[in-house]
């Protein structure tokens, strides 16, 4: 939007004078000097290794080897690699249940703290403590309470008359177990986001719609929902780009096992780059693994199209 | 009147419901830190044990090395923070006032990218340049944390900065960096402020630079309390206790930067989309 106010003071001189004479003082090049060193560090730590990552991806090369072209046999690999390919499957389940639950909870959590209520300013500084904390120190303290034994949580299910569970230590379970811990750690962002767009909603359609009897799940479905649709989409988006990157919780909890029952793209190319040395077969997955997410980010606006067609 | 209050009450206990999960996990993590094994291996599990295990605290600050774990975590984020705000806060002023909104896609796409594919080709870097061993290495990469967060929070500071007064002291003759040293600079404060305490947060919490970049003496906190739990498998008390001193400082900033956090979050988070 930005560029699109400057390009437009570009237009002709003969503009300038009418609309806006201090315009032109406030253009470019006089700011270069402030932006070149970060530049200099943006271009080394990050530009330099996305296209270091790209040719070491073209490249047969172990660490402690010397590098040897052998232009895309790395990314044949990927399809004939079952390890590869549960990955992908497990990342995707991984991540659709890490942002629905939290886009659900948070919602919710957020129609709760749009309220006035007494403690509400402390209640929603403990809420966001989750997100801000040390993920390794919390997936230690969750290792603790999902132990089948000695765990707090089999407990708490025992008090309900649930039988005990194997959480993180079964096949079956590691993956939802996981998906509890990333939601009780993310949900608070969502709710952060969602109260952003329930504060900027006007008043006016609720009080019309209490006067003609709607039910508090009509008023909800029919001008809660739409009003904060754009900020549900951007929460949804966030939240699928860290849910799939997601790494601390995994591997301090379970190292992508058991067997590798949880291990996700990122578990799997930690282990390719950094237990099997193996840097080039390493990049080719990252360059695909940034490609699933550049697509899941897209298929997501195409998600936004359709709904917004829908509801409009 | 009644009916407000009981209205009042009942939003109250929502409210609690809410945030239940989040206060019985930190009593939890407290009251398993303050346990003696016997305590921590019974069941049922005990809330609040007969005589509390201080001890485990001491255990964990006065083992050999934790001093200087703590130190690494300090010097690593305090110097990848204060590099991230020296290059950062220009470089989102520059950006701003040039109107140069294509610069931040290069932000958003580092925001995308997974943090292994910068430590694939950073580590084989540093090993080539010998400076595995130190804590440079730690301290470049988390640049790649905390100089994007900088640059987008500053933008968008900036970009809310009324023009008037930077426009007066062009004309009475003040120089680019005069107009950004005294006028944009202390306008800025508040941004400087939420944009720092953001990138201290995620890098005292990164982990995955740590477990690659970090050998036996150059380890950060986090990196630290993950190596405990392979060797005292069973001695819980000590573990919780690690892990809530970890923790514990950036639990302290977030509940005195609420207001600051919330809004860099959010304001990134809105952008960020």
């Amino acid at each position: 939007m930005t560029g699109l106010t400057a390009t437009s003071r570009d237009a002709g001189p003969q503009d300038l004078a009418a609309e806006e004479p201090a315009a032109p003082r406030w253009r470019a090049p006089g700011y270069w000097p402030f932006v070149i060193p970060a530049l200099v560090v943006v271009v080394a730590v990050i530009v330099f290794p996305w296209a270091f990552t790209l040719w070491m991806s073209l490249h047969e090369w172990k660490v402690g080897a010397a590098p040897a072209f052998v232009g895309l046999s790395n990314y044949a690999r990927l399809p004939a690699d079952p390890r590869f390919l549960d990955a992908v499957w497990q990342t995707l389940l991984y991540t659709a249940l890490s942002v629905i639950l939290p886009l659900i909870l948070g919602t919710l959590a957020a129609c709760v703290f749009h309220a006035r209520f007494p403690l509400r300013g402390l209640l929603r500084g403990i809420f966001i403590l989750p997100m801000m904390a040390t993920p390794v120190a919390i997936a230690l303290v969750w290792t603790m309470m999902f132990h089948p034994q000695l765990g707090v949580l089999n407990y708490l299910l025992s008090l309900v008359g649930i039988p005990a569970q194997l959480w993180v230590f079964h096949p079956a379970t590691v993956i939802p177990s996981l998906v509890l811990v990333e939601t009780w750690q993310w949900t608070p962002l969502i709710m952060l986001i969602v109260l952003g767009g329930l504060a900027a909603i006007p008043t006016e359609p609720y009080e019309s719609a209490l006067i003609d009897g709607a039910t508090v799940w009509q008023v909800f479905r029919h001008i809660t929902l739409p009003l904060i649709a754009p900020f549900l989409f951007v929460a949804a988006m966030i939240r699928m780009i860290d849910a799939v990157k997601s790494f601390d919780i995994i591997f301090a909890i379970t190292q992508g096992g058991p067997g590798t029952a949880s291990e996700t793209i990122n578990i799997y190319l930690y282990s390719v780059a950094f237990a099997y040395y193996d840097a080039g077969y390493g990049s080719a997955i990252a360059v695909v693994f940034f490609l699933l997410i550049v697509a899941l980010a897209a298929a997501l606006l195409v998600v936004r199209r359709r709904t917004q067609g829908a509801t409009a | 009147m009644t009916r407000r209050l009981l209205n009042q009450l009942g939003l109250l206990f929502a409210g609690l419901v809410v945030v239940s999960p989040v206060i019985l996990f930190f009593v939890w993590m407290l009251s398993l830190s303050v346990k003696y094994e016997i305590d921590n291996a019974s069941y049922p599990p005990i809330l609040i044990p007969e005589r509390f295990a201080w001890k485990n605290y001491l255990d964990v600050i006065e083992s050999n090395r934790f001093p200087t774990y703590f130190l690494n975590s300090l010097i690593v984020t305090g110097t990848a923070t204060l590099l991230a705000l020296v290059v950062g806060v220009p470089a989102g002023y520059g950006i701003a006032r040039m109107k140069a909104a294509k610069a931040a896609v290069v932000i958003l796409v580092a925001r995308i990218t997974p943090g292994l594919s910068y430590l694939i080709p950073l580590f084989l870097l540093f090993q080539w340049i010998g400076l595995l061993g130190t804590l440079w290495p730690q301290i470049v990469i988390h640049l790649v944390v905390t100089v994007p967060i900088v640059i987008w929070i500053m933008i968008g500071y900036f970009e809310t900065t009324p023009m008037e007064l930077e426009e007066a002291a062009t004309i009475d003759g003040a120089t680019r960096w005069q107009v950004f040293r005294h006028v944009a600079l202390p306008i800025a404060k508040p941004g400087i402020a939420v944009s720092m305490i953001l990138a201290v947060i995620f890098s005292w919490n990164n982990f995955v630079f740590g477990i690659v970049l970090a050998g036996r003496e150059t380890r950060t906190l986090p990196v630290a309390v993950y190596n405990m739990i392979s060797f005292d498998q069973l001695s819980w008390g000590p573990l919780a206790a690690a892990a809530l001193i970890v923790t514990l400082p950036v639990l302290v900033l977030t509940v005195f930067a609420q207001r600051q956090i919330v809004a860099g979050l959010t304001a990134g988070a809105v952008k960020g989309g």
